[in-house]
């Protein structure tokens, strides 16, 4: 609706994934793929797909950043490439 | 190595961005979406024939019945799959383990904080069940609330603590019964004379009548798909936090 909040949403979730992919952190790479989730959700309930967002926020922002830091846990936390 | 990736990388980037400019504008009323008689009925008949004001939930549950109803399936074999993977047997098992390593869990606040929260959080995943044809939400995002929260209580309080009320015989059972629930309200149509997940032949069983037994038979479907949800998304934590030791979580 407004198309200078989804610019900077966009402009921010570009970021969060070239970060979450450059990071040799994975703990901090799983976060900002998180932080990368809650920004499509916003761009999701902005463009009135509201259940999408809801999923996104649930699935995509909430149980998989957390599978993914539990999986981060039991493998080595410094990624080599 | 590295360069043919990025070449590779750059060129598809390069044909999909070109692609973009042959997209219908956004709200294109003219777009091949927009223009279908399929987009069109579901707008202005999904109300009157569902009482469901909430278009997304009566096209998830009802019109497309059989795609929800595989997807859970897939989450189902997805957990099966992640138990089959991973799921370590031997070694200590934790019925054997005695309840030395307290240490896991959160500290004090955490256990305080979550204590507190956990309530509010499950209740809300049960309203975004039960209420997923009249708002946003649905059985899938409920029920992965609801997981989540047990996933909560085992960061909080230990993975022991929570397997005491969610074990993993109860969480493969819940995640039966989910599938049991949607596949068995299905033939239930078919035992009352209607076509497979034609929820319109319950209105006799159901308060009502046939418009509003579909409308109550997403909120069963959707129950249904929470089940299977709730339990999968725990048994799919508890065993990649534990390499399927399923003893010490994080």
């Amino acid at each position: 609706m407004i198309w200078q909040f989804d610019i900077i949403i966009l402009i921010f979730l570009v970021i969060a994934a070239i970060i979450s992919l450059r990071l040799k952190d994975l703990l901090g790479a799983s976060m900002v793929f998180g932080i990368y989730s809650f920004l499509i959700c916003l761009l999701w309930a902005e463009m009135g797909a509201v259940d999408v967002a809801f999923t996104e926020a649930a699935v995509g922002a909430g149980v998989s950043t957390v599978i993914m830091i539990a999986t981060v846990f039991s493998t080595k936390r410094r990624s080599k490439d | 190595m590295k360069i043919f990736g990025l070449i590779a990388v750059l060129v598809v980037g390069a044909l999909l961005l070109s692609a973009t400019s042959d997209f219908p504008d956004w709200r294109d009323k003219d777009s091949p979406a927009n223009k279908s008689p399929v987009s069109s009925f579901y707008i202005e008949k999904t109300e009157k024939l569902t009482k469901v004001p909430n278009m997304v939930t009566a096209v998830l549950a009802d019109y497309r019945g059989y795609d929800t109803m595989f997807e859970t399936v897939v989450i189902f074999i997805a957990g099966i799959g992640i138990i089959a993977v991973l799921r370590n047997f031997d070694g200590p098992n934790s019925s054997s383990i005695k309840r030395e390593n307290n240490d896991e869990g959160g500290g004090l606040l955490a256990r305080f904080t979550c204590s507190l929260i956990l309530p509010f959080i499950q209740i809300f995943a049960l309203y975004v069940v039960a209420h997923g044809h009249h708002s946003p939400g649905g059985g899938f995002q409920g029920g992965v609330m609801l997981g989540a929260s047990y996933i909560l209580a085992a960061l909080a309080f230990g993975l022991s603590k929570a397997k005491d009320i969610f074990s993993e015989r109860r969480t493969m059972i819940f995640a039966a019964v989910g599938i049991f629930i949607y596949v068995g309200w299905g033939v239930l149509c078919l035992l009352f004379g209607k076509e497979f997940l034609n929820y319109e032949a319950l209105d006799s069983i159901l308060p009502g009548d046939a418009k509003m037994a579909r409308s109550h038979s997403m909120l069963i479907v959707e129950i249904g798909v929470a089940f299977t949800v709730t339990a999968i998304m725990f048994s799919m934590y508890s065993n990649l936090s534990t390499r399927g030791r399923l003893s010490k979580g994080l």
